[in-house]
């Protein structure tokens, strides 16, 4: 048996000719995570050209953002990138705070930041688990997706939802963290470093996995740049670009962590550093939930009793403001809906733009007003006349909103810059050279989400 | 470089080729002709004090119905429009769009070197078959972003090398994110209409 | 066997439908985010494989239960069709996430506005996305109602409504 090296046209005995032959990975495909046609031309094993088609998920959220208004929006930014919601929301809700020129408090600021990176850690999770999956470690996706499960409840804690939340708000968030959420994150971390800890052990120095991985997929990054890669594919090329480092938005210029940077620009360098960066999400939730200012305090500060909010709600329904004025609501955040003793550290002080809460909405007639004029049709949100960019750094990379105002109450043009677009668009050139069975890990470690590519 | 030392560098270059510029929340945004654009791309991707390597996005925008809102039946009769907010402050507001363009081409390009942004807006005033030139043979990213644009507008860029769409199916007809194409206007390939 | 119901033929009926129905292969047709609960819910914490539905087959010729999860758009739309056919009887469709049961909320130019325009479903499992909680439950109708098949492939009649909406107007 000779050994073929690729890159080169194997010898063929006298009197046999090749032909190429095109393979059709087609939609519907199990090793595709989503739903994307590749038509690769092959020369025995080896990859010559591969064409790319999408739009298999348009779903059109851009078109859909113009017919709702600014808050509206909300549910459709979760369904871009599914597998991190909270990064869309807070990319969204910042391109609107931007254009707005409104500040949201700094506990807010720093929710937005817990909650994003515990998204990033899912997300991450969730890649390095069907990539694994696909080269056969099956054992290495159950512990992963048991992680992201931990992830998820904690998330469902202060969200009310699992996976799509809708958490942000123009303006704010919905709701405060809860008491105990400290305590919830350090016990959901403990078991995502084990799983961690497990998967170091399966892959990373196993035979297998490192000969798959080791060598496919290059690209360098010159070649990145211009195709407009940005994240943890781009990292791992060499080039040393995060928005949250570069161009730090929300509170992360006071949070230490490191980005990691991979030098060959092949999968195995993805998959490090994609691991890497699991372990620095979980430091910056950890600095920051040192750092966070203090919220609220849920209990009647005259007689130490907690308040139920619908009890509270009653007294103002009849008018018996003083029986409240001053005491707080105790209620769960994502249950009973939102109390004024939150507001100062979940909401911006801005009446045109966030709903005022339960007690002031039924309690005075400047709640009922705000609460009216943000939620009736053609009212609600109605940002000035211009247009911004604003991008964070998704799991994937520059996740960019481009948001125009024409002064109504909902966008008039919502661009969503999908960062998988770019790595997508680069795939034939990624894969050229390769052989067939290098496709799947290269393609795992694109992490493509239909809903963010095809919007 | 900051917004308004990007602005002036751009200006000094191409003094025809741009039309108006301006700094609306801290992003700074140039109106270029049609023609200046190929250049005006080259020139940032290649001078050393501007090294914008990054082409961040290629998007359009259709001005047909800006500022034309719908009023909602309820308060039809009273005669309230729908206007921005008084109380959001705007103390710089934006130029507006571009006039007698019903689409412009917006580009955004970043600076990774440097860490400056910049947003190049290109009016088209021709409706009926709009084109503007293609940037793929700078950056090979602009393939698949031009041809969203194509497919969702009806924008034609020149000298693209295969522009066809790309989020809808081949036998679609129409521009969906045009003004102009109603939200829930169907054309199944198999199926009932709705 | 005659078609009229016998002791033996439906003694037969019953254990051919114990045996299909806790040996579910189903084709994962996996589009958008319903995608992530549909691997929540395959995955260790709530074990789909406890009910026999544990061996997702890629292949349509290698299942008889087609979940289609996530949204199907128009141009994806003839795709699922063509796998729909190529499965062999008997097979069943699941709707799962309410994308695929009635279009969601993109009532737009690009979605199918619910799967049963196109192809027969059994089993709807509303939700954006459904609990895993829920699939489950989606699950055990399923079964309940492969359980009822008749052995020549006709489905039961549909369930009575219950006494309570007798006479109700719609």
């Amino acid at each position: 048996m000779t050994t073929h090296t690729p890159g080169t046209t194997p010898k063929q005995p006298a009197g046999l000719t090749t032909r190429e032959m095109m393979l059709n990975i087609g939609p519907a495909h199990p090793a595709m995570h989503g739903i994307v046609r590749l038509v690769t031309k092959l020369e025995g094993e080896e990859i010559k050209g591969a064409e790319v088609e999408i739009g298999y998920l348009h779903r059109g959220f851009e078109k859909m953002a113009e017919t709702v208004d600014y808050n509206g929006v909300m549910p459709y930014t979760d369904r871009l990138n599914y597998v991190s919601p909270l990064i869309n929301n807070m990319g969204y809700c910042m391109a609107m705070e931007k254009l707005l020129g409104i500040e949201v408090p700094e506990r807010c600021h720093y929710i937005r930041v817990i909650l994003s990176e515990v998204s990033r850690i899912g997300d991450h999770l969730t890649c390095v688990g069907a990539t694994a999956m696909e080269l056969g470690a099956f054992t290495v996706f159950l512990y992963m997706i048991k992680a992201r499960e931990y992830l998820w409840d904690l998330v469902e804690k202060v969200t009310g939802a699992r996976m799509t939340v809708s958490y942000c708000r123009v303006g704010g968030v919905k709701a405060d963290l809860q008491d105990d959420f400290a305590e919830l994150c350090v016990k959901a971390f403990m078991e995502t470093r084990k799983v961690l800890d497990e998967t170091h052990g399966l892959l990373t120095r196993n035979r297998i996995f490192t000969d798959r991985m080791n060598g496919t997929g290059v690209i360098s990054a010159e070649e990145a740049i211009s195709y407009g890669i940005t994240g943890p594919f781009l990292r791992a090329t060499g080039a040393e670009y995060d928005v949250r480092k570069d161009c730090p938005y929300a509170v992360y210029d006071r949070l230490p962590f490191d980005v990691p940077v991979g030098t060959r620009g092949d999968n195995m360098d993805r998959y490090l550093v994609r691991m890497e960066e699991m372990e620095q999400s979980m430091r910056i939730v950890e600095a920051a939930l040192r750092d966070i200012p203090p919220g609220p305090v849920l209990t009647n500060p005259e007689t130490g009793r907690p308040i139920p909010a619908a009890e509270m709600v009653d007294l103002a329904k009849v008018g018996n403001i003083d029986a409240i004025s001053g005491g707080c609501a105790v209620a769960g955040p994502t249950l009973e809906g939102s109390s004024r003793a939150q507001y100062p550290s979940i909401a911006a002080d801005q009446k045109q733009v966030f709903l005022p809460a339960k007690e002031d909405t039924y309690g005075n007639i400047e709640g009922l007003m705000q609460n009216f004029k943000l939620v009736m049709y053609g009212h609600g949100v109605r940002a000035p006349k211009g247009e911004v960019y604003f991008p964070v750094e998704g799991a994937n990379g520059e996740l960019g909103f481009y948001v125009v105002s024409d002064g109504g109450s909902g966008p008039y043009r919502l661009r969503c810059r999908p960062p998988c677009f770019a790595i997508m668009s680069a795939l034939p050139t990624l894969l050229e050279g390769d052989m067939i069975s290098d496709l799947i890990p290269t393609f795992g470690s694109v992490n493509m989400i239909g809903g963010e590519l095809d919007r | 470089m900051n917004n308004s030392s990007l602005i002036e560098s751009v200006t000094k270059r191409f003094p025809d080729g741009v039309s108006a510029s301006h700094t609306y929340r801290g992003d700074a945004t140039v109106v270029l002709q049609l023609d200046a654009l190929l250049e005006t791309a080259r020139f940032l991707k290649e001078d050393p004090a501007m090294e914008m390597n990054f082409l961040v996005d290629v998007t359009a925008v259709d001005y047909s119905a800006f500022g034309k809102g719908s009023v909602p039946a309820f308060f039809s009769s009273s005669g309230v429009t729908v206007r921005p907010s008084p109380q959001i402050p705007d103390p710089d507001p934006w130029p507006g769009p571009p006039d007698k363009a019903r689409f412009a081409v917006v580009y955004h390009f970043y600076s990774m070197a440097k860490k400056h942004r910049l947003r190049l807006q290109v009016p088209i005033e021709d409706e009926t078959s709009p084109e503007v030139d293609s940037l793929t043979s700078l950056w090979p990213g602009a393939n698949w972003l031009e041809r969203e644009v194509w497919d969702m507008f009806g924008i034609v860029f020149r000298g693209h090398p295969d522009l066809k769409r790309i989020l809808m199916y081949q036998e679609f007809e129409g521009h969906p994110l045009r003004k102009d194409y109603p939200v829930a206007k169907r054309q199944p390939l198999i199926g009932p209409l709705n | 066997m005659s078609s009229e119901p016998s002791f033996l033929t439906s003694r037969l009926e019953e254990a051919l439908g114990w045996a299909r129905k806790f040996s579910i292969f189903q084709y994962p047709f996996v589009t958008a985010c319903c995608g992530m609960e549909y691997m929540a819910t395959a995955c260790s914490h709530y074990d789909v494989d406890r009910f026999g539905a544990g061996l997702p087959r890629f292949s349509p010729r290698q299942s008889d239960v087609l979940f289609v999860v996530g949204t199907i758009s128009h141009k994806m739309a003839p795709v699922l069709v063509r796998i729909h056919e190529q499965m062999a009887d008997p097979k069943w469709v699941v709707s799962f996430g309410v994308c695929t049961c009635t279009g969601g909320f993109y009532d737009n130019y690009a979605t199918v506005m619910g799967i049963d325009t196109i192809m027969p479903v059994d089993v709807y499992i509303p939700g954006c996305p459904p609990r895993p909680e829920m699939v489950l439950d989606g699950l055990m109708k399923l079964q309940n109602k492969i359980q009822d098949q008749h052995m020549g492939g006709k489905r039961p009649a549909p369930e009575q409504r219950p006494p309570q909406l007798e006479g109700y107007e719609v």
